[in-house]
């Protein structure tokens, strides 16, 4: 069993943030794997393992100067990386994303493609399911719980009232919600082994995709960013004991109680 | 050049199409264009429905046999753009199966989606705002290409308001053949029991997070919301540590909530929970940490141990009967 595992390597979100002077995300500092990716490399090393064969290649696209966060992704126990950089890709939107994630993966042709419901960046959350379109996949979001059964994959999919046990045919593409699994820290010898794992660098003219990407393929533009209504601070007390009573007093003052 | 032609997607909800969906279609009638919804299952149940909040034509696409809605849904509204024309923008509503329908279609129909949109004006053309660094900013922006523009909307972003208008005009959009992108398919649907109201709808919502130190001081949160009457909701970081399931989350990657008072317990105040919650009428924030950036938007701080303070609390409502 062949899993891809779509990363992304994102800015430090503990991390002061800002836009840039083309209004694009300032990720000119350290750049770290996304925490919501963790869960479906995780999931990935489970699903191989359980299989018995395969194994998990992480797709990624962003800069190539800094691959701290997919050489994590390998210390974890993926076995390669496609990292897919060109500077002709910044300001490239969600969809001039997939159709570059989708012709990675192509390479790579897997059983189950898996990637996080939605990046903590940019939050688009619509990049998995257009990288099934365009792969012509199948796709299930928001899954708590995968199992592969032969050439079927059965998905717990959360819903708003609880959630729904979906199957599909495998080769497939999933998002997976957090905190389903435990992604696992990488070992030292896992940190060690990432140095020599490959990692593929490609350009978009590797791909043979020009035309989608950057501002222009964007067809979408950021006219301004204005500061957002502030809320001010109330009142702060500190706990003496009476806070339960003092909580209750609000609430009744503004009508809840 | 004027915006004539809106489309909005309507989902079926539990009792009715969901209150997101008519927030949307309430937003849509405020251009003066022709409001067209989209729908599936049993569209015509909705006719009524689609037409007081502003649809004059109620597109069905009809059973999806099992089917996820993502894509026989962006299929059949492919299908109609080719058959009507593009209208000048879809909107959608930010949910499981609205974002699946907009990925889909923008890949189909090759144009681009802006999704985690709070607000909606006309400049000639539909201008987009998304909050950005924890709702501290707003991003405006629109679409500069051919149309349509895919628009996925956050909920809580209008106020859904009847219009009065006449039941729509059902019109059949049935799905064209989606091959193997259409074969995930639901088995059992499962509900889980809640009492109280949903999170989304909540007058009060009680919300958990780290400073509850582990998953079993979840149960604090639920007693705390369910003797207000309210909803419990849930930080990132807990969702993230499996506390709680993901549809609790309050968040840039969870919910909007906007109710009249939200009390956060134990949660620092991370910008991507405050993007969630920034809307509420009143803000309560327990925290042990008197930096905890949560005091910036709290109309009431208190600075304690929400271990301490809410079993008190929780004491003092019942108390209170």
């Amino acid at each position: 069993m062949n899993i891809v595992v779509c990363v992304k390597q994102i800015p430090d979100p503990a991390a002061p943030q800002s836009l840039d002077g083309s209004h694009n995300l300032d990720r000119s500092g350290k750049l770290i794997l996304d925490e919501a990716d963790t869960y479906g490399v995780e999931m990935a090393l489970q699903l191989v393992d359980k299989a018995g064969s395969g194994e998990v290649t992480v797709v990624s696209m962003g800069s190539a100067a800094d691959l701290a966060g997919v050489r994590n992704a390998l210390a974890m126990g993926a076995a390669k990386a496609i990292m897919v950089s060109d500077d002709a890709l910044r300001g490239t939107d969600a969809l001039g994303t997939a159709k570059v994630l989708a012709e990675a993966i192509k390479r790579v042709n897997p059983d189950l493609v898996l990637c996080a419901t939605e990046s903590s960046d940019g939050y688009t959350g619509t990049t998995p399911v257009q990288v099934a379109e365009l792969l012509g996949l199948p796709s299930i979001t928001f899954a708590k719980s995968v199992t592969v059964d032969g050439s079927t994959v059965k998905v717990d999919r959360q819903t708003e009232a609880g959630y729904d046990e979906v199957t599909s045919p495998l080769p497939c593409v999933l998002t997976v919600t957090a905190g389903v699994v435990e992604p696992r820290y990488a070992s030292f010898k896992g940190i060690m082994a990432a140095k020599s794992k490959p990692v593929e660098i490609l350009s978009i003219g590797d791909l043979g995709l020009a035309a989608v990407t950057g501002p222009a393929g964007a067809r979408q533009q950021i006219i301004s960013v204005v500061a957002a209504e502030s809320r001010a601070a109330g009142e702060k007390h500190v706990d003496e004991g009476n806070a339960a009573q003092e909580i209750i007093t609000f609430l009744e003052s503004i009508k809840v109680l | 050049m004027a915006i004539s032609n809106i489309w909005v997607v309507v989902e079926p909800g539990t009792s009715g199409l969901t209150t997101t969906s008519l927030e949307l279609l309430t937003n849509a009638r405020t251009y003066g264009a022709t409001v067209s919804a989209i729908t599936w299952e049993n569209g015509s149940s909705f006719a009524a429905q689609a037409g007081e909040y502003g649809a004059t034509t109620l597109f069905d696409v009809g059973s999806l046999g099992g089917a996820l809605p993502g894509a026989p849904v962006a299929s059949a509204i492919a299908a109609l753009v080719a058959s009507q024309g593009a209208p000048d923008a879809i909107l959608i509503p930010t949910s499981y199966d609205g974002r699946d329908i907009a990925g889909r279609l923008s890949a189909r129909l090759d144009r681009p989606v802006l999704t985690n949109v709070t607000g909606l004006s006309d400049d000639g053309g539909l201008v987009t705002e998304h909050p950005a660094f924890g709702g501290t900013q707003i991003v405006k922006a629109k679409f500069t290409g051919e149309g349509p523009g895919i628009i996925v909307v956050r909920a809580k972003s209008f106020a859904a308001e009847s219009g009065g208008g006449a039941a729509a005009n059902v019109v059949s959009a049935p799905a064209g053949d989606t091959g193997a992108t259409g074969a995930a398919k639901i088995v059992t649907t499962h509900v889980e029991e809640r009492t109280g109201p949903q999170l989304e709808e909540a007058s009060v919502v009680v919300s958990g997070g780290r400073g509850l130190g582990e998953a079993a001081n979840y149960v604090l949160i639920s007693d705390a919301a369910k003797l207000l009457n309210g909803a419990a909701g849930a930080s990132r970081a807990i969702v993230d540590a499996g506390w709680v399931p993901y549809s609790a989350q309050v968040g840039q990657t969870g919910k909007t909530v906007k109710p009249t008072v939200y009390i956060a317990c134990g949660i620092s105040g991370a910008t991507q929970h405050m993007v969630g919650m920034k809307g509420s009428k009143n803000i309560v924030a327990i925290n042990k940490d008197p930096e905890a950036p949560i005091f910036q938007v709290a109309d009431f701080g208190i600075v304690g141990d929400v271990l301490k303070v809410l079993p008190e609390l929780i004491t003092a409502l019942k108390a209170r009967g």
